[in-house]
C-alpha cells in the first residue's frame, strides 16, 4: 500500500503544523483508494478540540468526522486518513495513537519544530492492532 | 431489524459491506450481534473487557447515543445505527506516553 499526495497538499500540512505549533494540528486526507495506492486529492482542515494539553494530544470530533465523510460523498471521494502534527518529537506513532486507531485509514503524522517541518511519514494499524507499519508516501 | 452503517476502513471485516441488518431491540445488542456476526470487527470496535472503545461513538440517526440512553438505546426495523470515529491521537510522553 501507499499514499500518493502531491506536493501542494504536503505543504499545506506543514503549512497548518507550523501554524498550530506547539500545538498539534489535525486533518483529513481526501481521495480515492485506486487499489494498493490510495491518491489524496484534497486535505481538509480541522479544528483540535482537545481540552487540554494540545501540545501534545489532538481530537477531531465525530460530527466533524461525520461531515467530512459526506462532503467527500459528494465529491464522490472517501476519507483515505488522517494527518496530525507531533510538535518536537518524531514522525512516528504514540501508545495513546495506537489505542485510537483502525486499520484501513493512513496517518499522516508530521513532526514539527518551531521553525520548520522535519519529517512527515505516514503509518497503517496493523489489522491485530499490535503496532504499525509504514506506509510509503509516493509524490 | 435495525441497519448499522459501516465505516469505510472497517468494511474490510464485513466482506465490503456498507451497511449489514442486525438483530436486536438495542443498540448494545445490535452491536454485539454485529460484533458476533463478523469476529474480526469486534476488537477494532471493544476493548478486551468488552467496553466500547472510547473513540468509537455510535449514532442513531443523527444523535449520539450516549446523549439516549447509551447501549439500552431502545432500536427497531428501519432504524439506522451509525459507527463513527473520533480521531484522536498524540506525541510521546506523559502518563500515557512511550511510543510502542
Amino acid at each position: 500500500m501507499a499514499l500518493k499526495i502531491g506536493a501542494g497538499d504536503v505543504e499545506r500540512i506543514h503549512e497548518h503544523a507550523l501554524e498550530a505549533y506547539p500545538e498539534e494540528c489535525a486533518g483529513a486526507l481526501v481521495g480515492i483508494d485506486a487499489g494498493g495506492t490510495k491518491v489524496v486529492v484534497d486535505v481538509w482542515r480541522a479544528e483540535n478540540t482537545h481540552e487540554e494539553e494540545r501540545s501534545r494530544r489532538f481530537l477531531i470530533e465525530p460530527l466533524k468526522i461525520k461531515e467530512f465523510e459526506e462532503r467527500a460523498v459528494e465529491r464522490e471521494m472517501g476519507l483515505l486518513g488522517f494527518y496530525h502534527s507531533h510538535p518536537d518529537h518524531p514522525a512516528e506513532p504514540s501508545e495513546y495513537d495506537r489505542d485510537h486507531a483502525w486499520p484501513g485509514y493512513s496517518y499522516v503524522i508530521a513532526s514539527v519544530g518551531k521553525e520548520s517541518v522535519q519529517d512527515v511519514r505516514s503509518w497503517l494499524l496493523k489489522n491485530d492492532r499490535s503496532g504499525y507499519d509504514e506506509e510509503s508516501i509516493l509524490g | 431489524m435495525p441497519k448499522v452503517k459501516i465505516p469505510t476502513p472497517l468494511r474490510q471485516y464485513t466482506n465490503g459491506e456498507s451497511q449489514v441488518d442486525v438483530g436486536g431491540g438495542t443498540a448494545g445488542d445490535a452491536l454485539g450481534n454485529l460484533a458476533t456476526e463478523y469476529p474480526d470487527l469486534k476488537q477494532h470496535l471493544y476493548t478486551g473487557d468488552g467496553k466500547l472503545r472510547s473513540f468509537v461513538n455510535v449514532y442513531k440517526g443523527d444523535e449520539d447515543i450516549r446523549y439516549l440512553e447509551g447501549p439500552d438505546t431502545q432500536v427497531s426495523e428501519g432504524d439506522e445505527l451509525s459507527i463513527i470515529p473520533s480521531i484522536a491521537g498524540g506525541s510521546p510522553g506523559g502518563g500515557t506516553g512511550g511510543r510502542y
